[in-house]
């Protein structure tokens, strides 16, 4: 498929040290090794304090996040599920809670479409044949390069010309739309990869391209949908631009991304609804992410023209 | 909106969808037993009609639009483009694009690439790894507040005795080292590299785990014979690894290098495009939904979409002759 594909078992553990190298560059690797593993260390550290930090702040009292940094209240421990209460509570004016039910709505049929439309569409596409099949599915392939900025604002007016601007409907196509294209060309891909002999079997035997389909496709796809379907996952609830065009600043519709940028717009002052927030926002992809992170990387490696 | 209306609403849509698919199959299916060809039709159909609807269509009303004034009515013919390249405040945009595609795509590569081969075989390697890798999974307005805390900067007077704290870590550890506090998002043009740090900071996660995967897929027995010439640690650096991963090198850059020329989000979040840190998508957006000028908006997701192309036709290339190796 491409040259950066690789097997899923080499993402995985650590591979034993190699047996057969020279006792000199052995020697000159456990030199080196103390300096490896220190520059390691301190990479990780820088990497990890800037989230360690605020996921101290979002426990700390407000009063005081605005008084001491976060490092002091490790000599001086006064922590608190106030900000967490805050954010999460049904009534609160300043409750985060409406948009995080925005981003589970929103996100649930903007995965759900745009998979299963592209498995149909790349199934036809790799196993039918018809007229015009290389030349659409180049165009599919082409379109990929389309940044979304482009089609925002005609397609704002198509929603407002249909009645649907401003309801969720709006967002979920338009993450479908722009889904699609790299959806069908990966899944097109991975059903390349099918032995031809299983589909004339099954045809033989009788069954249609919807038996065919639903017996055979689905299930030996089932790791390529799911890797996909965390990508687009991550896509859909992370989402700033397509949210805030699409579904703006009511608290009806817009996600957690969209409420975050409203607060950060307050000046920095109100860093414990900030800080809570932005890990309520984190914890629920950081979950799917890390469970799932084998087939995600798989996704990645296959996946990586899409910008 | 109540919360059981919104969920309604989506058992609503998702209930309409599986209706659609069901009846495409359903006639799929009848059209088969009477030996129609075609079907393929019916399965790429709405693929195909929401992709006309949602990119093909906006897309060339966006290039129509980018001859239009500000308010859509008169033809200005390039207009908009000669704009974006003369006037000051469009130059500074590019300018910022520029720095975002050449600073960050090597930076974030230099990073997660010397990451992977430092922790590769070591133990607990894949703890290590999470901890690059796990800013990949905040969005980037999470990771721009937790960049804007990181950057958090009370008033100081070197001359005055009771200054407040420092909240931020970056400005408490120079007061720490004697110095005085920076309001690090303001003062441009190095708040642009503040700007960059939080997508490098993404991004290095994603360049480590694919070169890492890329580094363990380098055959063994290429290693062991360089090891057995008694190369040295950078010679098999230079001459080993970097050829063997090529390649995948190209394909990080490249969509590193793509992310960043659409990067919205963080500069939106960190500073909304003030103080001269705006980039070509978020001026786009600014253009088009708060400075009310559509015809300049979209003159530059026009640009964006020009600037993108030439990204990826190299890196498809690249990709064939690797397949064709």
């Amino acid at each position: 498929m491409s040259a950066v594909q690789i097997d899923t078992a080499t993402v995985g553990p650590p591979k034993a040290p190699g047996s057969g190298e020279s006792t000199a560059a052995a020697a000159r690797r456990r030199l080196s090794r103390p300096w490896a593993s220190l520059f390691a260390v301190v990479l990780a550290v820088l990497w990890t304090i800037p989230t360690f930090g605020l996921l101290v702040t979002s426990f700390r009292p407000a009063a005081d996040i605005n008084k001491s940094g976060w490092w002091t209240s490790f000599f001086d421990p006064n922590y608190t599920l106030e900000n967490y209460e805050t954010v999460l509570s049904a009534d609160s004016a300043q409750s985060l809670a409406p948009s995080i039910v925005n981003s589970i709505v929103i996100t649930i049929p903007a995965v759900v479409l745009p998979m299963f439309l592209a498995t149909l569409a790349a199934y036809a596409f790799a196993w039918m044949s018809f007229r015009g099949r290389n030349v659409l599915f180049i165009a599919v392939f082409a379109l990929q390069v389309v940044p979304i900025q482009v089609t925002l604002i005609p397609l704002l007016s198509l929603y407002v010309d249909i009645g649907v601007s401003g309801t969720f409907w709006a967002v979920w196509l338009s993450h479908t739309m722009f889904g699609l294209p790299l959806a069908v060309f990966l899944l097109h891909n991975f059903m390349q990869e099918i032995p031809g002999e299983l589909i004339e079997a099954a045809r033989v035997d009788g069954a249609g391209h919807v038996t065919i389909f639903f017996r055979l496709m689905l299930p030996m796809l089932k790791p390529a949908i799911a890797a996909l379907g965390i990508y687009q996952f991550l896509w859909v609830w992370n989402d700033l631009l397509v949210a805030l065009t699409f579904a703006g600043s009511s608290r009806d519709l817009a996600p957690m991304t969209v409420a975050l940028l409203n607060l950060t717009g307050t000046r920095g002052s109100q860093w414990f609804l900030l800080s809570a927030g932005a890990f309520v926002s984190i914890i629920i992809p950081a979950v799917v992410f890390l469970s799932l992170q084998r087939y995600f990387v798989r996704g990645l490696l296959a996946g990586s023209v899409k910008g | 909106m109540e919360v059981a209306d919104k969920l309604v609403t989506m058992v609503v849509a998702l209930v309409v969808f599986a209706a659609v698919i069901g009846l495409i199959l359903l006639v799929v299916h009848l059209l088969e037993r009477r030996g129609v060809r075609r079907v393929a039709w019916w399965f790429i159909g709405p693929t195909m009609l929401l992709i006309t609807v949602g990119l093909v269509y906006p897309a060339l009303r966006t290039l129509w639009r980018s001859f239009y004034d500000a308010a859509g009515t008169s033809f200005v013919g390039l207009g908009n483009y000669t704009d974006i390249f003369t006037s000051g405040d469009q130059l500074v945009v590019l300018r910022n694009t520029v720095l975002w595609v050449l600073v960050t795509p090597f930076v974030a590569t230099a990073v997660g690439l010397v990451y992977a081969i430092l922790v590769d075989g070591a133990r607990g390697e894949a703890a290590a790894k999470a901890l690059i890798f796990l800013p990949m999974a905040i969005s980037f307005v999470g990771a721009s507040i937790i960049w804007r805390f990181m950057y958090e900067y009370r008033f100081y007077d070197p001359d005055v005795e009771n200054n407040p704290n420092q909240i931020g870590l970056i400005n408490q550890v120079i007061v720490w080292l004697g110095g005085s506090p920076q309001n690090f998002l303001l003062n441009s043009p190095w708040n642009n590299f503040f700007l960059i740090v939080v997508m490098i900071w993404i991004q290095a996660g994603f360049a480590m785990t694919i070169l890492s995967a890329a580094i363990k897929a380098i055959p063994t027995e290429i290693v062991e014979a360089a090891r057995l010439d008694g190369v040295s640690t950078f010679e098999m650096f230079r001459f080993v690894t970097v050829p063997s991963i090529r390649p995948t090198l190209i394909v990080v850059l490249t969509t590193i290098a793509i992310g960043c020329l659409k990067v919205f989000d963080i500069v939106r979040t960190m500073t909304a495009g003030q103080f001269g840190t705006s980039v070509v998508a978020n001026e786009f957006y600014t253009q088009s939904f708060s400075a009310g000028n559509q015809g300049l908006g979209a003159a530059l997701a026009v640009l964006l979409f020009v600037l993108v192309v030439p990204i990826i036709v190299y890196n498809v290339r690249q990709l064939r002759k690797a397949d064709h190796r």
